[in-house]
């Protein structure tokens, strides 16, 4: 089936403004008829949450955590971007559109990432308006940094806690909403799976974290902002709860599942250090603007003491292969060539499984250049947090690090107004595939969930409301009624498996052949290994798992299971995505399709469209919706780093 | 390394007991809590029910973890959530109790976990600046002075642990509120509401049930984000300001 984005015609300046005046508005006496379901308060449910309040919504508001502060947008260091040019270095909403549209190397929807690149001015201004203490400089106005390769600087930032600060920011409007009772919100609650009343979302069926409840809750429309799926990967830097499971259960239920193999990885992470290790963290990409990547240009030398090797027995590597960019190039080209010579036996670092995939990166010419002063004021927190992670001193020997899934550029299929093919059914940030395209650049996710969240659906869910009108509808309507029973069932059934392993088993298994087949490189052979092991490894779960407690109370493991039962299936989503698209764009990568240097080489011809995956039964290859992408404001070209 | 650990045992229908586990061939460069998924991952394997503790990001960022390590709120690394302090900072063959925050305010959940929602309370009850989406004039509008920016971004960094309220013998939590009350007081954004806002954040916070503050200073000793007292006494003057024009 052919979809339709309904992305609106016309001069793509003016097209946002016409839409929202060609768009049903809600008058405010009839807002507080309408009831919304947001599950997620990250910086996209927080902000959409509070927005939709003010305007005399009534909202209901889930989380899994025990606070809406909690989310994982909390954990973003760098910043976010912005066009208001005020370093006047010849930024501009267009210039925003296009590197962003560049960036996701043509595989967006033109008219969506124009809208974000118009909204994104009113976020700087809502922010600062809330208190959010961004970086400023001694004139009192705020300060910019150039950010993940661009050439203005249009980065936004509260030192090394961006997320956290804009977090509190949503989080602070969303306790003011709460306290006027306009929003009632639920804490440790997590969706199960959604209710569909005569084809549109109208509910969501969730399980209370501490009692085990099972419970149906009804409104006009719903919305996900339930962030990405980058745990399908086992190790990633997400938090340990992230999950797929609300959109994966909203897919089962009929809305489509787009480009789920668009991940990111990022090449700066703390590599792993052993086998039991639960979470990969983030190093900032702006630590390679000093740092120089390497590895030991022989074997014999990954074992010595980095510094014990001679400068010319160091192989520069992103130098030598990218002599214009050099250790500046893309996050997608640094994580590709660290993997190739880890590949090749160069990696540094500890022994895990027989492997070490590590490489370094090191200060010390920036340090006799600049002096060890001028590196710490930049760093010194990044250094601070690599030698409490590492017990190693950064300053004397090189960082090592490692490429790790940090953001999934995948998500629900949503149209224009940010709703799925299932009416009701609005998706936000990162849980959408929206305006990333296939790459995500540096400090634009935090822009698209508070875009989305602030200034985007709060208008367009009216357009939803007003046309359809919603009849109410009971808790204990039969469509309710039936989907908590499916949820009973389906915990019954890991309940009563009682086998001998742990559910973080599975996960680790299900993790290294992403990682192996589905990660930063791919090819179609390796794709179709991936297509057999992972139904094998679903099923030795399904036999095999082991969860102990309780249905009915706070059970940690029934709470892990529940994820990794959707990560099972999701996963072969993801591998049938990334083996159809015979093509390399962003941070898909296939072998198969590269350009002499080396480069991801894209097909337009035939893949100029949004893959978006129809459920089909489990283990059955879904079925693929097009939605056929053009590019008429952005010339579309090969990317070159050389 | 192996250690043996007394922890905390407690389901919300009974009063809690420590137990005995021990951790085996724990790497140096685990986490602590990679150390207890490993103590848990063993137990669910057995069909045993696994500790329960708050945990998220990992990264010292979220602040969903916290538990106290032999009567140390985030154990014996200053500045440190417990989920960023790693078993090199142990010896083989310790012995460590691990038992979950007391505070009245905070009741058990289970074994580890806490109810912190008291915060939550307290930010609903005035830790904001009343600014509907779209009211915002331009960024640049107001400059704010960087010294005064600093400070408010440095009371902003507190992550809402409860480390500061279990270390308190009082149970106190005056230095997670007066760090959300000096935040918004120190910015002009939030001078309007500025003394409403301190006055309402306390009230709530005592009728949660936090103790009151007599001086200890053990809370900035815990606090992983360096909070410092000083917000306090700063609160406090807001508070006898409040009082004065009362509101
Ligand atoms: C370490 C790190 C650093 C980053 N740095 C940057 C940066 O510098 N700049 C940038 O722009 N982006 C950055 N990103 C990306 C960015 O932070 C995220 O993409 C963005 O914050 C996601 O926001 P969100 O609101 O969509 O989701 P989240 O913040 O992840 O929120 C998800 C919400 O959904 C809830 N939830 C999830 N599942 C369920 C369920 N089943 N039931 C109920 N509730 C559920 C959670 O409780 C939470 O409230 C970074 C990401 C990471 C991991
Ligand atoms: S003030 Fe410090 S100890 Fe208290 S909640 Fe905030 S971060 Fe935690
Ligand atoms: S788990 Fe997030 S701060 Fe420790």
């Amino acid at each position: 089936m052919i979809l339709d984005g309904k992305a609106p015609t016309g001069d793509i300046e003016e097209a946002w403004d016409k839409h929202r005046f060609s768009i049903k508005v809600v008058n405010p006496s009839n807002k507080r008829k309408f009831k919304v379901i947001v599950v997620g308060t990250g910086l996209a449910g927080a902000s959409a949450a509070a927005s939709m309040a003010e305007m005399g919504y009534q909202v209901q508001t889930f989380c899994y955590q025990d606070s809406p502060r909690r989310a994982h947008s909390i954990a973003a260091q760098g910043g976010i971007n912005a066009a208001k040019n005020y370093q006047n270095d010849g930024d501009s909403i267009f210039r925003l559109f296009y590197d962003t549209v560049k960036g996701g190397d043509f595989r967006s929807r033109e008219r969506n990432v124009y809208r974000l690149a118009q909204v994104s001015n009113s976020i700087i201004d809502q922010a600062v308006a809330q208190g959010v203490p961004f970086a400023r400089e001694y004139s009192g106005l705020l300060g910019n940094r150039s950010f993940g390769g661009a050439q203005v600087s249009r980065t936004f930032y509260a030192a090394g806690q961006t997320g956290q600060q804009l977090l509190l920011g949503a989080y602070q409007a969303l306790a003011r909403q709460i306290g006027l009772k306009n929003v009632v919100h639920h804490n440790r609650t997590e969706m199960q799976d959604l209710i569909l009343v005569d084809g549109q979302a109208r509910g969501i069926v969730t399980r209370n974290l501490i009692t085990g409840q099972i419970e149906s809750h009804m409104a006009d429309a719903v919305v996900l902002a339930t962030g990405g799926y980058g745990n399908v990967y086992y190790l990633s830097t997400n938090a340990m709860g992230c999950n797929v499971t609300a959109g994966f259960q909203a897919y089962k239920r009929g809305a489509y599942f787009a480009n789920p193999c668009y991940v990111q990885i990022h090449p700066t992470c703390i590599p792993v250090h052993g086998e039991f290790q639960s979470k990969l963290t983030l190093m900032s990409e702006s630590l390679r603007n000093d740092g120089r990547v390497w590895v030991p240009r022989n074997k014999e030398d990954v074992e010595k003491p980095a510094r014990d090797i001679a400068e010319a027995d160091r192989y520069y590597y992103l130098e030598e292969r990218y002599p214009a960019f050099g250790n500046l190039v893309p996050r997608d080209v640094a994580a590709r060539n660290s993997k190739y010579v880890c590949d090749e036996g160069l990696g540094v670092g500890h022994k895990v499984n027989g492997e070490r995939r590590a490489v370094y990166l090191d200060f010390a010419e920036a340090i006799k250049r600049d002096g060890e002063d001028a590196i710490r004021e930049k760093y010194g927190n990044l250094f601070h947090m690599y030698s409490k992670i590492t017990g190693e001193n950064p300053y004397k020997v090189p960082m090592r690090i490692y490429p790790a899934v940090h953001y999934t550029m995948g998500g629900l299929w949503v149209d224009y107004n940010l709703m799925s093919n299932v009416p009701g059914l609005h998706v936000i940030g990162e849980a959408n595939f929206s305006d990333h395209g296939a790459n995500r650049l540096g400090a634009s996710a935090l822009m698209q969930g508070l875009a989305d969240g602030y200034f985007v659906l709060p208008y367009t869910i009216g357009n939803f409301l007003w046309s359809e009108r919603p009849k109410p509808l009971t808790n204990d309507c039969a469509e309710a009624q039936q989907a908590v029973a499916d949820v009973k069932g389906r915990i019954n059934t890991l309940m009563d498996i009682k086998g001998g392993k742990p559910v973080d088993y599975f996960h680790r298994q299900l993790g290294k052949v992403m990682y192996d087949k589905v990660g930063i490189s791919r090819s179609g052979a390796g794709l179709k290994e991936a297509l057999e092991q992972i139904p094998a490894i679903r099923e030795e779960f399904w036999k095999n798992v082991s969860v102990p407690g309780k249905a009915n109370s706070l059970n940690p493991a029934l709470e892990k299971a529940g994820r990794v039962a959707d990560f099972l299936e999701f996963a072969e989503v993801l591998a049938h995505d990334a083996h159809d698209r015979d093509e390399s764009a962003g941070g898909h990568f296939r072998e198969e399709h590269q350009t002499e240097e080396g480069e991801a080489k894209r097909n337009d011809e035939d893949f100029s469209y949004v893959a978006a995956w129809g459920y089909q039964g489990v283990g059955v290859k879904p079925e693929l919706h097009k939605e056929p992408l053009s590019f008429d404001y952005v010339k579309l070209s090969q990317r070159s780093y050389k | 390394m192996n250690l043996t650990l007394k922890v905390w045992r407690q389901s919300t229908d009974s009063d809690g007991r420590f137990e005995t586990y021990t951790a085996e061939n724990v790497s140096a460069e685990a986490s602590f809590l990679e150390m207890l998924d490993v103590v848990n991952d063993k137990l669910e394997g057995q069909g045993e029910e696994p500790i329960v503790f708050d945990h998220d990001c990992r990264e010292g960022i979220c602040g969903s973890c916290g538990f106290l390590v032999d009567g140390v709120a985030h154990g014996p690394e200053t500045g440190t959530t417990i989920c960023q302090t790693h078993m090199r900072k142990f010896n083989d063959g310790d012995s460590l109790t691990i038992e979950p925050w007391r505070a009245s305010a905070f009741p058990v959940i289970k074994d580890l976990m806490v109810d912190r929602t008291a915060f939550d309370r307290i930010i609903e009850s005035g830790g904001y600046v009343s600014v509907r989406t779209g009211a915002a004039p331009d960024a640049h509008t107001m400059p704010v002075n960087k010294h005064d920016a600093d400070d408010a971004f440095n009371a902003a960094t507190c992550i809402g642990c409860g480390a500061c309220v279990a270390a308190c013998p009082n149970a106190a939590a005056m230095l997670f509120t007066s760090a959300k009350v000096s935040h918004l007081g120190m910015l002009p954004q939030g001078q309007v509401e500025r003394y409403e806002r301190v006055s309402n954040m306390v009230d709530t916070m005592e009728e949660a049930g936090f103790g009151a503050c007599s001086n200890h200073g053990e809370c900035e000793a815990v606090c992983p984000k360096g909070v410092s007292l000083n917000y306090i006494a700063r609160m406090n003057r807001d508070l006898a300001v409040a009082k004065l024009k009362g509101v």
